[in-house]
């Protein structure tokens, strides 16, 4: 069974949602729109307070060399463009607001096309300007992977469709019910980079998908590989690891050893924007937890309230203790529901009170967190090093190699905020370098 | 340094807050929004806690306890009973006294009070269990900062103090077990089976080829009772079988890291056979003393040892050489547990050295002169 070395298995939990097919929430009355939803520089305004737009009318223009541009998600017309804290980050910048008219009439643009003829210039500008950007949950910009630099031959194009993150299933929902539609992204992928191997990576807690995507990957050349179950499987490193055997060096990228990993709910973005010329204003995410009446899939536009999605799926069950956008190992918590869905929201978890209080402890060096890294790290050293300030020295033993998966902190007996110390001393560690 | 930036992070939800809540006025129809608690990833954890693991720990400590009652008759319990209650209590009045939290019951204490009375001779006087919980609570553990900081293990840094402070008690008073002879062998009275390692000659009596004990030291009666724990030595170190039920239950659940007791007693079997002088078996001194308690019980001390499993191989390896060369050339009969303690001290060395390798490290090129 292809795998990595550490990790750990959180219970999966996706039993509430694994087999509910993807229902289409209606329409919000008002959405959101950060401008900086992907990784990079954020999208400029192009539209001002009283615009009409319609829905996948570009809204913002990719704001610098890596970046992206972002689309009105329903038809109406703009409230306005204004200062507003990021969901997740908190920091403000702009966001447009729009009053939707509900009639949800669509971008003249966008219209099915013949693209087989496009050249790779071509592809890679549709999916800039389309806001195509990986839906994993890092959202980076996927024009900027599929244009690596000459010293940097890609031979493998990895498709991610392990969603390792407990609770979520999203990806495998898109697996069962679009199999021809990714596949149909993937092979535009593949194009662009001009390779031959591609692999299709699901664990193996999802066979059926395995079996749907088997089949119907029979007519191209791609192999559907199956992946022992285990977090973080899908994070890039690791899944490379996993799959063809290569190790990302130290602080370098996928491409440095000759691969491009993309998520499969990425594939689709691709495939919606070459063959529809459609923006990406919308995706599927998994609302679930333990605090949440009828956990569902949904597709939902860009910018739509969680509360929305909330009320949809019947409302709270119970106390709310944490509200989550994305997975529950390395998703952030938001202190409100009012805050939008973004591009990169893979799922809204909510907890109960129970589920948030852990009590802290003093290290007790029993070693769990090492076995449990996938990086090779001693999080508890660089935890006792950060603890006296000795942030030189956690570089040295190269915290920044961290990817903030969580396993140390999971598997931790103390429940020390392990994460927590690795954020914050490579935040610092940042700001020391750009002085 | 943390408390920092909580601060920091706690603002920053605040502002979020505010923020989002003058929003809410403007946009949402809803009257008030609940707040949710907003904390660093990941919000799931794992079982394990330590009160769990230390408990655990416990639990597989309990056969042993009922084969020395079982041998030694009920004053064992009261010693181990004794050894518990003055562990917790002294902890936790070390704790109060240094302002710490109060976490007595975290059966860290209680598996200290454990270990130090299965390291006593089942004769010892009452008072004696007492001044060692004392001396593992409060000097050992609670003065170095309390669990998690104590760099010896508690229980076997008080059996050596024991054992310097009161030689005569700590090495003679030994019981037989439920009437058996201490030896385990007929011939010899008045001393454990490990006495016969070195002193085959001395502790021979007249009349008796000091051959003869080596033979019978290795022969298969004698190495079932040394299985079984029909044999003399200290409280709950004699029954390997029963010893060993707890320290599977431990490796299964993945309490312990099996790799310390692997390399321990791999050392001391491979030693055992090459080293000049050693007239026993390996699996005599395996089953002898004090080593099936202390691979499996003390060198897994989690605090103590080195954290990686390289470190850890290094360790259990470091403890069978040391306990061997002690058993044949020094002067004490057992090397167990000042192997533990000597190798318990070289665990931040060991730490240093045995870094787990980076995921993508760069091979290390020679950089061109």
């Amino acid at each position: 069974m292809l795998t990595f070395r550490g990790g750990v298995h959180p219970r999966e939990d996706k039993e509430a949602t694994e087999h509910k097919s993807v229902e289409v929430l209606p329409l919000p009355a008002r959405v959101f729109i950060p401008l900086s939803q992907h990784t990079g520089a954020p999208s400029k305004a192009v539209v001002k307070k009283g615009d009409p737009v319609k829905t996948g009318t570009l809204i913002g223009e990719p704001g610098g060399r890596i970046s992206s541009a972002t689309h009105a998600s329903v038809s109406g017309t703009v409230a306005d463009v204004s200062d507003m804290p990021h969901p997740l980050t908190g920091r403000r910048g702009p966001t447009v607001i729009i009053d939707a008219d509900g009639t949800d009439t669509p971008d003249e643009a966008i219209k099915e096309r013949d693209y087989s003829g496009f050249t790779t210039e071509q592809v890679v500008e549709t999916l800039r300007l389309s806001g195509v950007v990986g839906l994993g949950g890092a959202a980076f910009p996927t024009y900027f992977k599929l244009i690596p630099p000459k010293e940097k031959p890609i031979d493998t194009l990895l498709i991610n469709g392990c969603e390792c993150e407990p609770f979520l299933t999203a990806d495998h929902r898109l697996m069962l019910e679009q199999p021809a539609e990714v596949l149909e992204g993937v092979a535009i992928m593949s194009r662009v980079l001009g390779v031959k191997n591609v692999v299709i990576a699901i664990e193996d807690n999802k066979p059926d998908a395995v079996k749907t995507m088997t089949e119907a990957a029979a007519p191209f050349s791609y192999r559907v590989r199956k992946l022992k179950t285990k977090y973080p499987q899908g994070a890039e490193k690791q899944l490379i690891k996993a799959c063809v055997r290569r190790e990302v060096p130290s602080g370098g990228l996928p491409m440095d050893v000759g691969c491009v990993v993309q998520n499969v709910g990425t594939a689709l973005a691709a495939r919606d924007a070459l063959r529809f010329n459609r923006p990406l204003y919308e995706r599927v995410t998994t609302v679930t937890g333990p605090a949440v009446r009828e956990p569902k899939n949904l597709r939902v536009r860009v910018g739509t309230p969680v509360r929305n999605l909330i009320e949809f799926c019947g409302g709270y069950s119970i106390e709310v203790g944490k509200l989550i956008m994305g997975g529950p190992m390395m998703g952030i918590a938001v202190s409100t529901d009012e805050v939008p869905v973004l591009k990169g929201t893979s799922g809204v978890l909510v907890l109960d009170r129970a589920a948030t209080v852990f009590e802290e402890h003093d290290c007790i060096r029993c070693g769990r967190c090492i076995e449990a890294c996938p990086m090779g790290l001693a999080p508890q050293r660089l935890n006792n090093l950060i603890r006296r300030g000795r942030l030189e020295q956690a570089r040295a033993e190269h915290v920044k190699d961290c990817i903030e998966c969580g396993c140390c902190a999971f598997a931790c007996p103390a429940k020390i905020r392990l994460v927590h110390q690795f954020k914050y001393a490579k935040s610092e560690l940042a700001a020391m370098e750009r002085k | 340094m943390d408390e920092n930036q909580e601060a920091k992070a706690e603002a920053k939800v605040k502002e979020a807050k505010l923020s989002s809540t003058s929003t809410s006025t403007s946009t949402s129809t809803s009257t008030s929004t609940p707040l949710f608690v907003v904390a660093a990833s990941p919000h799931v954890r794992s079982r394990a806690t330590v009160s769990r693991i230390m408990w655990l720990v416990v639990i597989a400590l309990l056969p042993a306890l009922g084969g020395s009652v079982y041998f030694f008759g009920l004053k064992s319990l009261v010693l181990v009973l004794l050894c518990v209650a003055s562990a917790v209590l002294f902890d936790a009045l070390a704790q109060k006294a240094f302002g710490r939290k109060m976490t007595p019951l975290d059966g860290s204490a209680v598996i200290t009070g454990m270990l130090l009375a299965y390291n006593l001779p089942p004769g010892v006087p009452i008072w004696m269990p007492i001044v060692g919980a004392a001396f593992a609570t409060v000097v050992v553990k609670q003065f170095f900062g309390g669990l998690g900081h104590n760099f010896v293990n508690p229980a076997l840094a008080a059996r050596a103090f024991l054992m310097v402070s009161w030689p005569t008690q700590m090495t003679s008073l030994w019981l037989k077990p439920g009437g058996d002879p201490l030896s385990g062998l007929d011939a010899v009275t008045g001393a454990t089976p490990l006495s016969l390692v070195r002193r085959a000659s001395e502790v021979a009596p007249a009349g008796v080829d000091p051959a003869e004990l080596i033979r019978q030291a290795n022969s298969l009666p004698l190495l079932k009772k040394l299985f079984l724990g029909n044999v003399g030595g200290c409280l709950g170190e004699t029954s390997a079988l029963l010893l060993l039920i707890g320290a599977i239950f431990l490796i299964v659940i993945r309490v312990i890291d099996w790799r310390i007791p692997a390399a321990y007693l791999g050392s001391i079997i491979v030693l055992a056979l090459v080293l000049p002088g050693s007239q026993l078996t390996p699996w005599f001194h395996v089953f002898a003393g004090g080593v099936i308690l202390g691979a499996f019980f003390m060198a897994t001390d989690y605090v103590t040892v080195p954290v990686t499993g390289k470190g850890r191989v290094i360790f259990g390896i470091g403890c069978g050489v040391i306990t061997m060369l002690i058993r044949l050339y020094g002067g004490y009969p057992e090397g167990c547990s000042y192997a533990i303690l000597l190798m318990n001290v070289a665990t931040p060395l060991i730490d240093r050295l045995t870094k787990p390798r980076l995921f993508g490290a760069l091979p290390r090129v020679k950089k061109a002169a």
